[in-house]
């Protein structure tokens, strides 16, 4: 089958960049020799089931195969019967040679090779039996080619659902960290495309590949038994379709390689022009655009065009090999007939396994393509897989009981990079009930302290402690069971409302829901919907608003009743007058809890009990707002700047 | 059949390379039928009668033949890979371009992402059709009748037979297609669930992590995991059931025309060479039915594909330019809204209602409002996104509606809330708004925005690459140049819709400072959810569910306006008031 550059483009999860990189340019030998190894290695659970599919395989290739062979007999049959009839009655073999010799007939050659019976014509009986014999072996033989189907159609679906099954156990082992470094359009493009890809390939490839090559050797073996001299010349095909096909392959991959880097060109220009619509528009940029794409849209018809015309001509090259040697099949055995080497059922089931000779290799030839594309996703895969992992809780990892709240920071050290240490020797304690406001400009790096605190990310030195105990002492499960948290980019998934706000406890009953959302005076809006908390919220929850969002990933930490509130940035999105009420009800959430706030508000700022104030990744200041003020420092000078003439012109 | 009606359309401009194509397909076939028949010649002529000579010279002619079957194939791949791939182009071009006109109103009911996909994957889909049809598809059809008709040839009697086995697999076929493109489809389905529970799984992956949620998320997965195995599998087993029951009926449809014809040779009705001509027949005519099922097989994804594209090519722009647009001749950029009312179609609710106000130049005027009150699709109405559903906006005492798009676009700097950035570098995303700035134009702007410390850092400064969404970027940053490209334009009208949420409140103090210097005659709205962002606006309107509550100073609202009251309290604190 023919397919694109890369099979990856077949269909699209839309993603970022990384959505192009399904099925890139072809690996190096390499790396597809290990991707196969490790799809191999795969395949090892289900081994004696494959080596059950190559014998049920064999077996009805085999029957298959041996059927022209009963065929050529059976032609056989009708040719002497042809041929007896049309002698003497009562006549030898020898006589009948003598007697057509006499006549000068060229027949006379032909009957070396066969059994005539003079003066009989085509004997039924022994027709009948031997086409019953080729009737049984097909049947049977579709069974068999059937069973084998049906085994390995097994074998593929198990080993992909196994491989799916495991990318997405690894997407819950991977540390924060390789999602914040790897675009989530490559990620995903990964474990969607590719996979994909890969249960394409073992779907079509697996089953035709065992097939294609056992017909080869049985058809193989079969030629050779009927005549070497012509399988030697059948044979002669082989090296030259290979030839043949490296030669266009060669050429057509370059072509394919062109078509695939100009794909990426004009996707990317057309997702950037749709996704920035309103802009181009609006900066009168339609005409460039326009212009842009149309170059690009060409650049790309011509490597598209050359690279189906050269792998086209595999085809039609194939054919014409595999017709040169059915007319050189045809002319030499014709030949080898006529001088008795042969008989007349032998050159014919011949050129039937001539046929069933190329077939195969063709078969094999483009599937070429296929396999190479989807070795390149499998290899993607394996990559993903193998990417390090966050190192497990240790081993009998106390949970947290009747938690309080205290969180005590001591000698924190932190660095994402290597060379670039950003926390160090960070000290805080705060006691339950407290509540810490992180401040500082945009881009200081806020969140690295959510990250440490829910162990996104783990500290490098130092300890944090949790009433009491070494957070990294616990699993990470107590750990941010404890936390609640409201992000500022709200993630909502395709479900109904409840399910969404539910997310926050685990088997919350309706009650529960609607009262979280009550207090997170989601309600009211909720009924507005047509479904209220059944509506379904689409993939990117765009049926709803920002601000409404917001509201549902409140009421979703409401319901989850933490004892230590993280909240970042919480209400940014959320409109001014619902954060009149919110705001109560975040006091009313933030009473008795401890709490971080990322905070941009002044209220917030100035009643918090600690104020941790960062710059540039690093934790510059921290102290209460009367301490820091009379420091007159960092924070003194972001207030200044941020609220107080704000301040004294509203006052 | 939206397929086929978008292939005759699109197929129009190469119908003379289609013809010659399939001219090209029938010499292939008809040589490719005529073949046995010179296998039966040389074993009735050649063979049966020991005439060597016969067979060589026929030998020959088959070669030659051959051959030219070969150039003929050869020929007609360069012509199908011409068209599909020229087809392919075409529709690209032609889906682009009606994107490029559509209003925000078209962009909203496909979604961005739909529209990618349909530009993208979708036409992918129907070139690698087109080249699989013209290759392939078309060749069954003309070699099935082919074989029929060189099959009757050879023997009309023998070819009874045909009337079994072809209508017997046509029965197969059919019934195993209506068994299997149902599940096809649900295959699909739970394909796409898969990828979207990934999908979530990628982007949501703090949240499960913060709400330990992973057993959860893993039922999920394998939930629709082993619903999309299982009919996987379903599909698969019905397929590998098609290649043995088509094989088997061929195989002994071959043992029949054995034994009949056994029969009509026996009586002398027919030559022995015929057999195997007729042989030959019968497997092109099952290579002919298996081209059609694979073929059959790709129609329901390349028709959905078709409905795709062909849904993007049906909408009629819902903003264009009038025919006979109007050009004021003065432009000072007053924005008039005149009882402006909208509701977005298929809405119950108008989101504005009866808004009259008017902005002056060089003045800047601020709208605040909660969520959903209405001020980003009154931001708009202006460039014409949206048109109001009664009342009108004027700029200048022009209708915008009477006005060329190009030109009423052309007198507004648009910031989005969204902060997109294009692939490319810096200056790009600038001069993109303006094509001849030169360097100092950008630096100037980058200063404005207050971008320019973070862009002088950069590697390459203003030749920093930017990728494609500006996601190498912060957040602030990103808006940041944002704003930098709407500064550069110099439009008679700013609008700022809510782009100053990312910078903190010092950075954006001084971009409004520097701001209002570039902007001081030029007409500017911003929207915004801060307060501290517009304090110093000269007025100040504000939206509660869609109607203005309040407009005038800070001062003047402060007394006079409950709403905005409440807004400040709630963001600078009680003694703030």
């Amino acid at each position: 089958m023919m397919r694109g550059p890369g099979g990856g483009h077949g269909r699209g999860g839309f993603g970022g960049p990384g959505r192009m990189a399904a099925a890139g340019p072809p690996k190096s030998a390499k790396d597809l020799w290990r991707a196969l190894r490790q799809l191999v290695a795969r395949l090892r659970p289900d081994r004696w089931r494959i080596a059950a599919a190559a014998l049920i395989g064999s077996t009805g290739v085999g029957m298959l195969v041996a059927a022209p062979r009963i065929i050529g007999n059976a032609t056989n049959l009708l040719f002497d019967g042809l041929i007896g009839k049309s002698l003497p009655a009562g006549m030898t073999q020898a006589q009948a040679e003598a007697y057509l010799r006499l006549h000068h007939s060229p027949l006379a050659q032909l009957l070396t090779g066969t059994t005539v019976n003079p003066g009989h014509g085509i004997d039924f009986n022994q027709l009948g039996v031997s086409l019953g014999v080729i009737a049984l072996l097909y049947l049977v033989g579709a069974f068999f080619s059937w069973a084998q189907g049906y085994i390995m159609a097994g074998v593929a679906q198990r080993t992909v659902s196994g491989m799916r099954r495991d990318v997405e156990a690894k997407l819950a082992r991977l540390p924060l960290q390789y999602f914040d470094s790897h675009p989530h359009g490559d990620v995903l493009s990964r474990v969607t495309n590719d996979i994909d890809n890969v249960t394409t390939t073992l779907q079509q490839g697996l089953s035709q590949l065992l097939t294609s090559i056992l017909t080869i050797l049985g058809v193989l073996a079969m030629m050779l038994w009927i005549s070497p001299l012509l399988a030697l010349i059948s044979l002669v095909m082989v090296p030259m379709s290979i030839g043949v096909t490296f030669l266009v392959a060669r050429r057509s991959q370059k072509q394919f390689t062109s078509q695939w880097a100009r794909t990426g060109t004009v996707n990317s220009l057309v997702e950037q022009t749709h996704t920035g619509h309103a802009l181009v528009q609006v900066f009168g940029r339609s005409r460039r655009t326009l212009e842009e794409f149309d170059r690009e849209n060409q650049a790309l018809y011509e490597p598209s065009f050359r690279a189906q015309f050269l792998s086209g001509l595999i085809q039609p090259a194939m054919m014409f090999l595999s017709n040169l040697n059915y007319v050189a099949i045809a002319v030499i055995g014709g030949y080898l007939t006529v001088n008795g080497a042969m008989s007349l059922g032998d050159i014919q089931a011949f050129i039937q396994y001539s046929r069933q000779f190329t077939n195969p290799i063709m078969q094999i030839a483009s599937q070429m393509n296929l396999l190479q594309s989807g070795l390149a996703s499998a290899e993607r895969v394996f990559e993903f897989l193998a990417a390090d992992e966050e190192t497990p809780d240790s081993a009998g990892a106390p949970a947290l009981l009747a938690a309080q709240g205290r969180v005590v920071l001591e000698n924190v050290s932190f660095r994402y990079q290597p060379d670039k240490p950003l926390i160090q020797d960070f000290d805080l304690d705060v006691y339950p009930g407290e509540t810490v406001a992180i401040v500082g400009p945009t881009g200081a790096g806020k969140t690295t302290i959510v990250n440490l605190l829910m162990r996104f990310y783990e500290i490098d030195g130092g300890h944090i402690y949790l009433d009491g105990v070494d957070a990294h002492e616990l699993s990470r499960a107590s750990v941010r069971q404890m936390f609640g948290m409201v992000l500022q980019d709200t993630w909502l998934f395709a479900g109904s409302v409840r399910d969404n706000i539910a997310y926050g406890k685990s088997g919350a009953s309706t009650d529960e829901v609607v009262a979280a959302a009550k207090a997170a005076h989601a309600d009211h809006f909720v009924r507005t919907l047509p479904h209220g908390y059944d509506t379904v919220l689409d993939e990117d929850a765009s049926n709803i608003s920002a601000g409404e969002r917001q509201l549902l990933t409140i009421a979703r930490a409401f319901l989850s009743d933490p004892t230590i509130l993280i909240l970042d940035e919480a209400t940014s999105n959320v409109d001014t007058r619902t954060e009149v009420l919110i705001q109560e009800a975040m006091a009313r959430l933030r009473h008795g809890r401890t709490s971080f706030v990322i905070a941009h508000r002044l209220s917030t700022i100035r009643n918090a009990d600690t104020i941790v104030v960062m710059n540039s990744g690093r934790i510059v200041e921290q102290g209460s707002h009367a301490e820091l003020m009379e420091r007159r420092g960092f924070y003194y000078d972001l207030y200044a700047s941020q609220f107080a003439n704000a301040l004294e012109e509203v006052s | 059949m939206t397929l086929v009606r978008m292939m005759l359309t699109r197929l129009r401009p190469y119908r003379w390379l289609v013809a010659i194509v399939l001219g090209l397909i029938v010499i292939q076939t008809v040589l490719g039928l005529y073949l046995p028949n010179l296998t039966a010649d040389i074993i009735n002529n050649g063979i049966a009668k020991g005439d060597v000579g016969y067979i060589w010279r026929t030998g020959a002619w088959m070669l030659a033949l051959t051959l030219l079957s070969g150039v003929a194939a050869v020929i007609a791949t360069y012509f199908a890979s011409r068209t599909s791939m020229g087809v392919g182009r075409d529709l690209r071009a032609t889906v682009f371009s009606r994107v490029m006109r559509f209003s925000a109103r078209d962009m909203n009911s496909f979604g961005t992402a739909s529209l990618i996909t349909r530009n993208t994957n979708d036409v992918q889909q129907i070139q690698i059709f087109l080249q699989m049809a013209l290759t392939l598809m078309v060749a069954a059809p003309i070699m099935m009748v082919g074989g029929v008709i060189m099959a009757i040839h050879e023997d009309a009697t023998l070819s009874l037979l045909l009337v079994v086995a072809v209508p017997l697999m046509a029965v197969l076929v059919l019934t195993m297609l209506f068994v299997a493109v149902p599940q096809f489809k649900s295959m699909q389905v739970k394909i796409d669930r898969i990828n979207q529970v990934l999908r979530e799984q990628i982007t949501g992956v703090r949240v499960i992590r913060a709400f330990v949620r992973g057993e959860d998320e893993e039922r999920r997965f394998a939930t629709a995991n082993a619903s999309l195995t299982a009919t996987g599998l379903r599909v698969n087993r019905i397929f590998v059931l098609a290649m043995p029951a088509l094989m088997g009926i061929m195989n002994l449809s071959s043992v029949a025309v054995l034994w009949f014809g056994g029969h009509l040779i026996s009586s002398g009705q027919m030559p022995i060479g015929n057999l195997t001509a007729f042989l030959a027949y019968i497997m092109q005519i099952l290579m002919s039915v298996l081209l059609a099922v694979v073929m059959v097989i790709l129609v329901p994804r390349a028709q959905a594909s078709a409905e795709r594209i062909a849904a993007v090519e049906r909408v009629e722009p819902a903003t264009t330019s009038p025919q006979h647009p109007i050009t004021p001749s003065h432009s000072m950029g007053i924005v008039e809204f005149r009882n402006v009312s909208f509701g977005y179609p298929g809405g119950e609710d108008l989101v504005l209602r009866d808004l009259s106000f008017q902005i002056q130049p060089g003045e800047t005027t601020a709208i605040i409002g909660g969520t959903g009150a209405g001020k980003t699709t009154l931001l708009n109405l202006v460039p014409r996104f949206f048109d109001p559903t009664s009342g009108a906006v004027l700029i200048d005492g022009i209708d915008v509606r009477d006005r060329a798009l190009e030109e009423l676009w052309a007198s507004i700097g648009l910031v989005p809330q969204q902060a997109y950035l294009f692939g490319g570098t810096v200056a790009d995303n600038l001069r993109f708004a303006a094509e001849d700035a030169n360097d100092a134009d950008v630096w100037h702007a980058l200063q404005v925005a207050q971008a320019r410390d973070f862009v002088a850092t950069m590697d390459g400064q203003l030749e920093a690459p930017i990728d494609q969404g500006g996601t190498n970027v912060s957040g602030g940053q990103r808006q940041r140049l944002a704003i930098a490209r709407a500064v550069i334009k110099r439009p008679l009208i700013y609008l700022f819709d809510d782009c100053f949420s990312a910078l903190d409140a010092t950075t954006d103090a001084r971009l409004r400072a520097q701001l209002s210097a570039e902007t001081r005659n030029a007409t500017v709205v911003i929207v915004a959810q801060r307060v501290s962002t517009i304090l110093n606006a000269d007025r100040i309107i504000v939206l509660d569910d869609g109607a203005v509550v309040g407009s005038g100073t800070h001062e003047q609202l402060m007394v006079s306006c409950d709403e905005y009251r409440e807004i400040v309290v709630s963001q600078l604190g009680e003694n703030a008031a």
